[in-house]
């Protein structure tokens, strides 16, 4: 199911604008001051994982956020 | 063919001016980081982004016809240098200035990426600027500008702009201001 590959928020830069949230509603909700939470419980919640389906989503998230906050990484573990 | 390169330098002009007060608007908007009506955040940032590029088409075409046009004597000089052309100079030269900052702002937004996040944002702050000298270029420098519906047209964009301006300074214009000020008893 994964694909190895996670969305990586970098928390010193982002704000919770919320378009993230939109693009990827299968993997992030959004916390009570509106900062992306990843919905998977288990999962490292910095670096968010992606199945294939997602990545398309995923970088237009990253082209979008009005802060520069996100980036595709692999995963580590 | 010398009235049509006047009329189409006068409509882009127009033009321009009014989807460049549309792109104002939804930049605040598009800052506040709410969804407005159904239209997701991320559609807001798309449609900021492309009434941006489609205002500059416009200044484009504003600019290219009157360049062409022999009544306006405009060279590729004033494109660039402000304050130099024949024909009200200092009004002229406020275009020159907005056309400058229109394509430094969007320039930098579309390498946003590659600039990184404070030089974007110090010279998109500039739009601020842009704006207020492409009304004053309008009315100082049109050939429209003192027409009751050129005049009619720039107080409602005015009202818009300073509204929007107004909310964007108030406390509570950030999605979730209210809940991060601790405030939300």
């Amino acid at each position: 199911m994964s694909s190895g590959t996670v969305l990586h928020i970098d928390w010193t830069r982002c704000d919770g604008r919320g378009l993230c949230t939109e693009l990827l509603p299968h993997r992030l909700g959004r916390d009570p001051w509106g900062y992306p939470l990843a919905l998977d419980a288990d999962s490292d919640p910095t670096n968010v994982p992606l199945a294939a389906a997602d990545l398309d989503a995923a970088r237009d998230a990253i082209r979008l956020c009005p802060m520069l906050a996100l980036r595709l990484a692999h995963s580590t573990r | 063919m010398d009235e049509v390169l006047w009329a189409a330098g006068r409509a882009g002009g127009f033009v321009a001016l009014a989807l460049f007060t549309c792109t104002v608007l939804l930049g605040i908007l598009n800052r506040s980081g709410r969804p407005v009506a159904g239209v997701p955040r991320f559609s807001l940032t798309l449609i900021h982004r492309n009434v941006s590029l489609l205002a500059l088409v416009f200044l484009a075409l504003h600019v290219g016809t009157l360049l062409l046009d022999p009544f306006a004597k405009l060279t590729l000089t004033d494109v660039v240098v402000p304050f130099l052309g024949h024909y009200r100079p200092f009004w002229q030269g406020l275009g020159t200035v907005a056309l400058d900052l229109a394509i430094a702002v969007v320039l930098t937004s579309l390498l946003r990426h590659r600039l990184g996040y404070r030089a974007f944002r110090l010279v998109h702050w500039l739009s601020y600027a842009l704006w207020p000298v492409a009304v004053a270029h309008g009315i100082g420098n049109g050939t429209d500008g003192f027409n009751g519906w050129f005049l009619g047209a720039t107080v409602v964009a005015v009202v818009l702009v300073l509204a929007a301006v107004a909310w964007r300074l108030s406390a509570g214009f950030v999605e979730s201001a209210r809940l991060r000020q601790g405030s939300a008893s």
